[in-house]
């Protein structure tokens, strides 16, 4: 027995078995999420109105009410406009148009649904966005009339890169192409061509006339030729659980309950894959290992979980563990580290600054975050890709963060829920972008970018460089020293120091080694630390010269990218690259540490000169022997 | 047997899932959060959702109940006897100036009332308290403009709601930032129907406020309104039209602005089988949600939940 039965029933033809029949079967049913996408003009509110109406869920009151609204504002002359019901806000509703995504229920005999209304205008991106982070499937409203426009292959490419995996192409307005199977096939074939570039699993197409009813919930007559489901048998049928990553198992801790001493319980929302009891875990990023002593789930112990549920579970080992921190499997990891790429999506009105940090909210976890560079924008209307330094409101496109922790994530396309975060703006709060992770390229291989852009100078202060330079007899300078490690660079940055100080000059030597144990300390040697190393460097030596004092920097930095932002950041006409290009072998032959032989042997990784490429080609001066060179020739 | 299929939740457990993880959210995220409690179908689920959110701890933040001085003994008892058995940690605030002056709806009329008794009453509670965060029990599918709000829904140092300046919330990442004297209203049932309430309470035997279920009580006709006969502080000349009914109230308020329905529904059961048949929404029987077209959205951009 379906909910359509009892809702054209009279009360009196109802037995309290009935309902409790109807109850039953209404706590089993499941629940699709769905997001519809296309403007008012292809019919966009009628059909949600008609899935609404024909699932008898208007209440009498809310169609009295559009009756007398539809009198002032309709735009559907005498018949009913079921627009109204759906554009909510009064400013907005003189307008005719819906600018914000809405939500409506409505429920079947089979499924309860959510359907995210968005609105299809372009500046709305990020509305369609936001309805589309939680959609299970989405409608895709195109309008027999006009085919496959700009607007449709603009929520398509939206559809693709936000994951959802189920899409209907509704093509509307039948009636008024005489309900012609040559248009709706040709609409088809278009439409197909344009979406092999995207990435959409399940593509279903329906001719309708959502103001007709044709195809909304039974065939009707007009359209003979076409022998597939209603568009609601579709929304009732198509299975969606499954579309879950139960694979992967992902315990993100959101919460950590200590109501006494004898309970700690780490409370979340599973991410993906299955919690089981017993089971070993590893809590990230410490690494500890434990085993899970009971979960539970829905005010019930259970054996084992399943996303999208959230539990309380508790722990065989008191290992510390705390908000942000993740329970993984011990061969299923997530992927560790502070240096990203991602598809973002900009949804402020100010637009992207570079210079600008970021609160990062990823998980459970809330670092800040800095926006390297911007790879590409890419259109969403042609999905071509363009050079952009920044991205505006509604732009989307491909750019490198780094984070100021490290954050345990996966690929968005592998899992939606750790491969999603939004930025937020420190000073505003507004979530400024919304990004999805994308894993395709080592993070070792990311360009960082460490150079301010700007232009602003900080701190001014009333005495100039040049002042200071000529009280103190010396031009300001900071001389490079690059070079693979044992290559020589320290005893000549040594010799250059001795030589300028017996010219009467005031010089500084900014030892790598020294900085590593000291200011730097906390930083490793992976991309987006040994990036932040030389950028303090860097900004040291920027201050320095501005007292009009002389820098001598001795670094490794083996990436080009990085020393050109140096430079940057120094100033060219103040900075001199010298390379100490002494061969492999020679270094390894220097190398009093043996720092050589345990790259060889695979104890050190990222190991310039070993499996780590250094890359030349910028140097102001090369240095081929530091035994022949005259330090004279350096300055 | 285990299998792909069964790892499947109802609809029923994936909506508590996703209001547990809000609830969570809060108490995680915010320094001095408050839940809101109306007394009401909705905020008794709510209350229920948090109880399980922190099992077998205790819920860490109080209920905050904004008495009007109109509201129904019943609610009043109701809330003191369910407060104490389940050890809860209950603050109530009243607009002790306006209970000073008298104000009261027969004597000021609804409009007045409201503001001065709930609004004002709501809006000094959060300011004397400094709540940054105050869960309500308001479902999307009641009303018009609550169709677009967000779960987490930005309030700035006046309380005041811009729908047209929203934070945009995706997937289940929510920003909870927010500066010195700005709050967020936080909506954990946002996505929850009239059915899947009920549906709820039946299944966790949720205990809520009598009036809820048909019972014969005294009330009078006032515009087509049957208003309960609740305490001698209505005027005698409307009491004396009193008559016996049998009535069940489908919302909770004030009582003078709180009309019932006729109906014998006594269970929970019979209360859904006439929903399921019923031909107006609830909010119908809210007095103040007449008052002009949108009005709902105008007073909540003013502060009212």
């Amino acid at each position: 027995m379906g909910i359509e039965n009892l809702q054209t029933s009279q009360p009196s033809n109802l037995t309290t078995a009935k309902i409790e029949d109807f109850l039953a079967q209404d706590e089993k049913k499941d629940l699709l999420r769905l997001l519809t996408a296309g403007s008012v003009d292809d019919g966009k509110s009628t059909l949600i109105g008609r899935l609404l109406h024909d699932s008898k869920r208007l209440y009498d009151d809310q169609l009295e009410s559009l009756k007398r609204d539809s009198k002032r504002v309709g735009n559907a002359g005498e018949e009913i406009d079921y627009a109204l019901l759906l554009d909510g806000l009064k400013a907005e509703r003189e307008q005719g148009i819906t600018i914000d995504v809405a939500y409506r229920y409505f429920a079947t005999s089979k499924r309860k649904f959510i359907i995210a209304d968005t609105p299809g205008h372009e500046q709305y991106t990020r509305n369609m966005v936001t309805g589309a982070s939680t959609a299970h499937l989405a409608i895709v409203l195109i309008d027999a009339r006009k085919g496959v426009i700009t607007q449709t292959k603009r929520h398509s490419f939206l559809i693709s890169l936000l994951g959802i995996k189920h899409v209907i192409i509704a093509v509307n307005k039948m009636d008024l192409v005489d309900y012609d199977q040559a248009i709706f096939d040709n609409i088809c074939q278009t439409y197909m061509e344009f979406t092999t570039r995207l990435n959409i699993p399940d593509m279903r197409f329906i001719p309708l006339s959502a103001l007709k009813g044709d195809n909304i919930v039974d065939a009707g007559p007009n359209m003979p030729w076409y022998h597939g489901p209603s568009i609601m048998h579709l929304l009732e049928t198509i299975p969606v659980s499954a579309d879950r990553n139960f694979v992967d198992f992902r315990f993100p801790i959101q919460y950590v309950s200590r109501p006494d001493l004898d309970f700690r319980g780490y409370a979340g929302r599973i991410a993906s894959g299955i919690l089981r009891k017993g089971e070993e875990v590893v809590a990230l990023p410490t690494g500890k290992t434990t085993r899970v002593a009971t979960i539970e789930s829905m005010g019930k112990q259970v054996d084992y979980a399943f996303p999208p549920a959230s539990v309380m579970v508790t722990l065989e080992d008191e290992i510390d563990i705390s908000r942000g921190d993740m329970l993984v499997r011990k061969n299923n990891q997530p992927h560790v580290g502070r240096h990203f790429e991602a598809m973002l999506v900009w949804m402020d009105e100010t637009p992207m600054d570079l210079n600008q940090q970021f609160i990062i909210k990823h998980t459970t976890q809330k670092v800040k975050a800095r926006l390297d560079l911007v790879r590409y924008q890419i259109d969403v209307n042609t999905t071509h890709r363009s050079e952009s330094a920044v991205l505006k409101l509604n732009q989307i496109g491909r750019v490198v963060l780094t984070a100021s922790r490290p954050l345990l994530f996966d690929s968005y396309r592998k899992n939606r829920q750790t491969g999603s975060f939004i930025l937020i703006d420190p000073i505003t709060n507004n979530t400024s972008a919304v990004g999805m992770i994308v894993d395709r390229i080592d993070a070792e291989k990311l360009p960082s970018r460490i150079s301010s852009r700007s232009g602003k100078e900080l701190g001014r202060t009333l005495i100039s460089r040049e002042e200071r330079e000529k009280q103190i007899g010396q031009t300001a300078k900071t001389y490079w020293i690059t070079g693979l490690h044992a290559s020589g660079k320290n005893e000549l940055a040594y010799r250059l120091e001795h030589t300028l100080f017996d010219q009467g000059k005031t010089v500084v030597v900014l030892d790598g080694n020294e900085l590593r144990t000291t200011l730097n300390q906390e930083l490793g040697f992976n991309k987006a630390d040994r990036d932040e190393n030389l950028r303090r460097v860097a900004e040291i030596a920027k201050l320095l010269n501005n007292q009009g004092l002389i820098v001598i920097a001795v670094f490794i930095s083996p990436d080009k990218a990085t020393r050109e932002q140096v430079r940057e950041i120094i100033g060219a006409q103040r900075f001199k690259e010298i390379f100490v290009d002494t061969p492999l072998e020679v270094c390894k032959s220097r190398d009093k540490k043996g720092l050589y032989q345990k790259a060889d042997d695979g104890l050190l990784d990222h190991f310039p000169g070993v499996d780590f490429e250094y890359e030349s080609g910028t140097a102001d001066l090369v240095v081929a022997d530091i035994e022949t060179i005259e330090i004279s020739d350096l300055i | 047997m285990e299998t792909i299929e069964s790892y499947k939740l109802t609809h029923l457990e994936e909506l508590e899932a996703e209001s547990i993880h809000i609830i969570r959210e809060v108490a995680a995220e915010f320094e001095n959060p408050v839940m809101m409690y109306s007394i009401g179908k909705d905020s008794s689920v709510m209350v229920k959702l948090a109880q399980k959110a922190f099992a077998p701890g205790k819920i860490p933040f109080p209920l905050l109940h904004v008495d009007s001085n109109w509201k129904f003994q019943e609610m009043i008892k109701f809330r003191d006897t369910f407060c104490a058995e389940n050890k809860i940690d209950l603050i109530v605030y009243k607009n002790e100036e306006g209970v000073k002056r008298g104000v009261g709806p027969f004597t000021h009329g609804s409009k007045v009332h409201t503001d001065i008794m709930k609004t004002q009453a709501l809006l000094q509670a959060l300011d004397k308290y400094h709540f940054d965060a105050a869960f309500g029990g308001a479902r999307r599918d009641e009303e018009k403009s609550r169709a677009k709000e967000r779960v987490f829904s930005f309030r700035d140092r006046f309380h005041q709601w811009d729908p047209k300046n929203q934070r945009p919330e995706l997937w289940n990442l929510y920003n909870t930032e927010v500066h010195k004297g700005e709050s967020i209203r936080v909506f954990p049932i946002s996505n929850w129907t009239e059915l899947d309430v009920w549906q709820y309470i039946r299944k966790e035997k949720i205990p809520i406020v009598p009036l809820y279920f048909a019972k014969e009580r005294e009330i009078v006709d006032m515009d087509g309104q049957f208003i309960l006969v609740d305490d001698e502080r209505m005027p005698a000349e409307i009491a004396k039209r009193k008559e016996m009914r049998t009535v069940r109230f489908r919302t909770l308020g004030c009582y003078p602005l709180t009309g019932a329905v006729e109906s014998t529904a006594a269970t929970i059961e019979e209360i859904i089988e006439e929903m399921m048949v019923e031909t107006k929404s609830e909010r119908t029987t809210r007095v103040i949600d007449f008052d002009q077209d949108g009005s709902m959205e105008q007073k909540k951009r003013e502060g009212y939940f």
